[in-house]
């Protein structure tokens, strides 16, 4: 196994060959922002997040999914990256209709936390205010659209952890939305084992348990951790 | 030092903010020592928005027509306009009404669906005002000064946003003091 050796933010890194930009950043203690990541499942880079600037790439690339390579130099933090990512925030703000005063993940969400992390106090762009669903069909849990922001965490963790596949991606562009089985509503899809792993991965309000309000919803991340390495390493630990 | 002449709106919001605002309890008596409380539905008895006003605190989003006339007056006459709030930044439950489409199947909805006694459209040109098709947040009808989002925002963050403002500085809106939707 090669080891390579590159620099991030003027840090000089060495990375197993295969690791992703992402992953040894944050072995080197710099954070780059991310929203559909989660540890434990394949990466998919759709929210653009973790976008960084490497040296002789004319485009900024994903760092979920690009591999360290030798000599690479990589920036994570420049004023333009920055500014991209408060312009991505803004925009999935004003994409759905998420109205945290009466969100479940309000005080809990990974959307506010980057909202506050990147310093949007505001959105510059004109909210949709799209025509969105709810569906509470399932017994435990419900799936509000009004608050998704298509990160397919849900599908991850659902086909990968769980091997159920309750969730995919329909149609396309704005249209696009989480269906559950096949366009059915969610409490008919046979698939669905009720384990409610969707619910622990979801980075916001969209995915919740059934009789939370606002605020209330918690997320359970170290039964996916659990489950990831029990999985990988064969350590049953938690 | 002329005093700060400062003043409170309340367009389409529940009027938690101005609560919220109550809630700096023993600090507004400090206030008032230090500002001229010019117009304020919790704070003065004046009915026409005066000129000129350095700082205005703008709760709610932009519903209806008094709510429109009102900003556009506001926005003139004031130098520091602060959108106070989530319903003012976001439009935020007010504007949960935009989903349905316009202002007519929203009061079509309101007052003869959902009706159980003697369903009618309110129609009261000059005291009932006409709402806009949608609700929309300040920033996207007037130009906006200081952003202060929250459900309502905090009684110290509204402070922490007023004091430098009375020192004659611009207060940072960084970091999870200072920013917090919902």
């Amino acid at each position: 196994m090669s080891v390579k050796t590159l620099k991030i933010d003027g840090k000089d890194v060495a990375a197993e060959e295969g690791t992703m930009l992402l992953q040894a950043a944050q072995d080197a203690g710099i954070q780059i922002p991310t929203l559909c990541f989660l540890a434990g499942l394949t990466p998919a880079a759709a929210c653009r997040m973790c976008l960084v600037e490497v040296e002789g790439s004319h485009k900024l690339l994903p760092a979920c999914v690009t591999e360290v390579a030798e000599g690479m130099v990589v920036q994570t933090h420049t004023p333009k990256l920055q500014g991209f990512r408060r312009m991505n925030v803004e925009l999935l703000f004003a994409e759905g209709n998420h109205v945290c005063a009466v969100c479940v993940a309000n005080g809990n969400c990974e959307l506010q936390d980057l909202a506050i992390a990147l310093g949007m106090d505001h959105s510059r762009f004109p909210y949709r205010f799209p025509d969105r669903h709810v569906d509470i069909s399932h017994d435990q849990f419900g799936i509000d659209h009004n608050r998704c922001v298509l990160c397919t965490r849900c599908v991850r963790v659902c086909d990968e952890i769980e091997g159920a596949h309750v969730w995919d991606v329909a149609q396309r562009g704005e249209h696009c939305f989480i269906v559950s089985g096949l366009h059915q509503p969610w409490g008919e899809v046979d698939a669905c084992t009720s384990c409610g792993k969707c619910v622990d991965a979801c980075p916001t309000g969209a995915i919740f348990r059934k009789g939370s309000t606002i605020g209330e919803k918690e997320r359970d991340r170290a039964k996916l951790e659990f489950l990831v390495t029990a999985r990988e390493k064969h350590q049953w630990t938690r | 030092m002329d005093k700060i002449r400062l003043a409170t709106v309340w367009l389409a919001g529940c009027s938690g903010c101005h609560m919220s605002f109550l809630d700096l309890d023993e600090w507004l008596i400090d206030l008032a020592q230090q500002v001229d409380v010019v117009y304020s539905p919790v704070g003065s008895d004046i009915k026409d928005y005066p000129d000129p006003v350095d700082v205005c605190l703008v709760e709610g989003g932009v519903a209806n027509e008094d709510n429109l006339e009102l900003l556009l007056k506001v926005r003139r006459q004031t130098k520091t306009l602060i959108s106070f709030g989530d319903c003012a930044v976001t439009a935020n439950v007010p504007g949960m009404r935009n989903m349905l489409g316009g202002a007519e199947p929203v009061l079509k909805r309101g007052y003869l669906e959902l009706a159980e006694h003697s369903p009618q459209l309110p129609h009261e040109p000059g005291i009932v005002p006409e709402l806009l098709p949608q609700v929309l947040p300040v920033h996207q009808v007037v130009s906006v000064e200081i952003y202060m989002p929250g459900c309502p925002p905090a009684a110290d963050r509204i402070r922490a946003t007023l004091e430098p403002l009375l020192r004659g500085e611009q207060p940072e809106m960084i970091g999870r003091e200072m920013i917090k939707f919902g």
